[in-house]
């Protein structure tokens, strides 16, 4: 859904997003020492299986982001996760673009990371049911605003977009749906089975990312 | 698109055929990354003409499957659907006809077939240049055009794993369908599909555990051996002649 094609955008607005997500994807590869670099693989790896997963939301179904749960786990992590899954869509699938790269990473990745940042407090010790709405509110919140931000980035390219803008921000409704109950019940099991995973401590240096220990 | 056989495109190492696969895979990742840059900014129709016809040429040098390439560029998105549909509708302009009461405007019409042009002219060359190449090809061409190690890295490790965490949902699904689950729009479908995911997201923690740990224990520290380069050869060398021509000739047919 937010994956924008080439040969759509204005270039002010490739502009723009080439420069934030170079921004963040260079704050986020900063964090990343040899450690975390093989961490990051895997859980982008997954990340990008777990998109492929179908969820059947009313009449229609819907592929999921997941950018609130990566958010919630690998933290800013999530920049550079998002930019590689969002080349091999372009590249092997022709979903998305190249230009667009930047713009898309941007309107899918930072609303995940900057809302669980936002949240992560209040999975500290949390309850399975706590975690689950957390969880469900951090996902909708980020699909929200990852609509939010694809409409206007639409709009800024052209004003004759403005119909499709908001055509698209009303679309974005079952995947919000789908996404916030999918990731509920992911967040809700794992601070059941494995609490510490939430609230992206885990990718601290030096700390431990699974409950083998 | 089904799991399978997008877990199968990825892995389909280096289908590289025709005259194209003869060029080095830095050259084309350069030539695809300036070439869909020029492109953002051609409106006229010479030049989106030139643009799709090159496109058109680097496919058929690149010997793409037709099918699977038809059904790339129809798999467009759906709001530019919904962008193709309604920029007749919303742009002012010169009346052409009227649909249910509404004005279709010249204009609307001309923009609407600029962005499908430009798309498509997009998705194939980027299929042409790109994806045939495979992935271990495609990150080292990354970081042999400055593209930052550590991407280039990431993208490399992320991909071998796709394949494994593929064949771990396959099974877990197996194992849901073997229980008798049938995904649908209800509750239990939903809890069922959530603590999946979560499974998913457990066992890729304890896996990236012991992938981190293995590769310390082979001495990894940070970085892997540079990416191999070959020298750049006869079809190289032509192909960095020719493409800037291109790349001006469409721009002078834009812009004279």
């Amino acid at each position: 859904m937010a994956h924008i094609p080439d040969g759509v955008l204005s270039v002010p607005v490739l502009v723009a997003g080439g420069v934030v997500t170079a921004a963040a994807l260079g704050y986020a590869l900063k964090t990343l020492d040899e450690d975390r670099l093989p961490r990051v693989a895997v859980l982008a790896a997954l990340f990008f299986v777990a998109s492929l997963i179908s969820v059947a939301v009313g009449p229609t179904s819907v592929h999921l982001l997941l950018s609130g749960l990566m958010g919630l786990i690998i933290g800013w992590a999530a920049v550079p996760a998002v930019f590689v899954g969002l080349v091999m869509q372009a590249v092997f699938f022709g979903f998305g673009g190249i230009t667009t790269l930047g713009v898309n990473t941007m309107n899918i990745a930072l609303p995940g990371v900057l809302w669980a940042m936002l949240f992560a407090p209040l999975l500290v010790n949390a309850t399975p049911r706590r975690a689950a709405w957390v969880g469900a509110a951090v996902a909708a919140l980020s699909v929200a605003t990852t609509a939010v931000m694809v409409a206007l980035v639409l709009t800024l390219s052209d004003s004759s977009y403005t119909l499709s803008a908001r055509i698209v921000l009303l679309s974005y409704g079952p995947l919000l749906v789908g996404e916030a109950v999918i990731t509920g019940f992911a967040c809700g099991f794992l601070a059941r089975v494995s609490p510490e995973m939430l609230a992206a401590r885990a990718m601290r240096r030096g700390g431990k990312i699974a409950a083998s220990s | 698109m089904s799991g399978k056989a997008s877990a199968a495109a990825i892995f389909a190492e280096s289908r590289d055929v025709g005259p194209l696969a003869a060029i080095d895979a830095r050259v084309r990742l350069a030539a695809a990354i300036t070439f869909l840059a020029l492109l953002a900014v051609l409106h006229t129709a010479p030049a989106l003409v030139a643009a799709l016809l090159s496109a058109l040429a680097a496919a058929f040098f690149a010997r793409l499957p037709l099918r699977s390439t038809l059904r790339r560029m129809t798999a467009v998105e759906g709001f530019l659907l919904f962008l193709l549909l309604t920029l007749p509708l919303t742009m002012p302009g010169h009346e052409l006809f009227r649909v249910l009461g509404l004005p279709v405007s010249e204009e609307g019409v001309r923009r609407a077939i600029v962005i499908i042009v430009r798309v498509n002219a997009g998705v194939l060359m980027a299929a042409a240049l790109l994806s045939t190449m495979g992935t271990m090809r495609l990150a080292g061409a990354m970081s042999g055009i400055g593209v930052p190690l550590r991407i280039a890295h990431l993208f490399q490790l992320t991909v071998r794993y796709v394949a494994v965490f593929h064949e771990e949902y396959a099974r877990l699904r197996r194992a849901m369908r073997a229980r008798g689950f049938r995904a649908g729009s209800n509750r239990h479908s939903w809890r069922s599909l959530g603590q999946l995911l979560g499974m998913l997201v457990l066992r890729s923690a304890e896996r990236s555990e012991r992938v981190a740990w293995a590769m310390r224990a082979r001495g990894f520290a940070g970085s892997f051996p540079a990416f191999a380069q070959r020298r750049l050869e006869r079809a190289d060398r032509l192909c960095i002649l020719f493409w800037p021509a291109l790349l001006i000739a469409l721009a002078w047919l834009e812009f004279s």
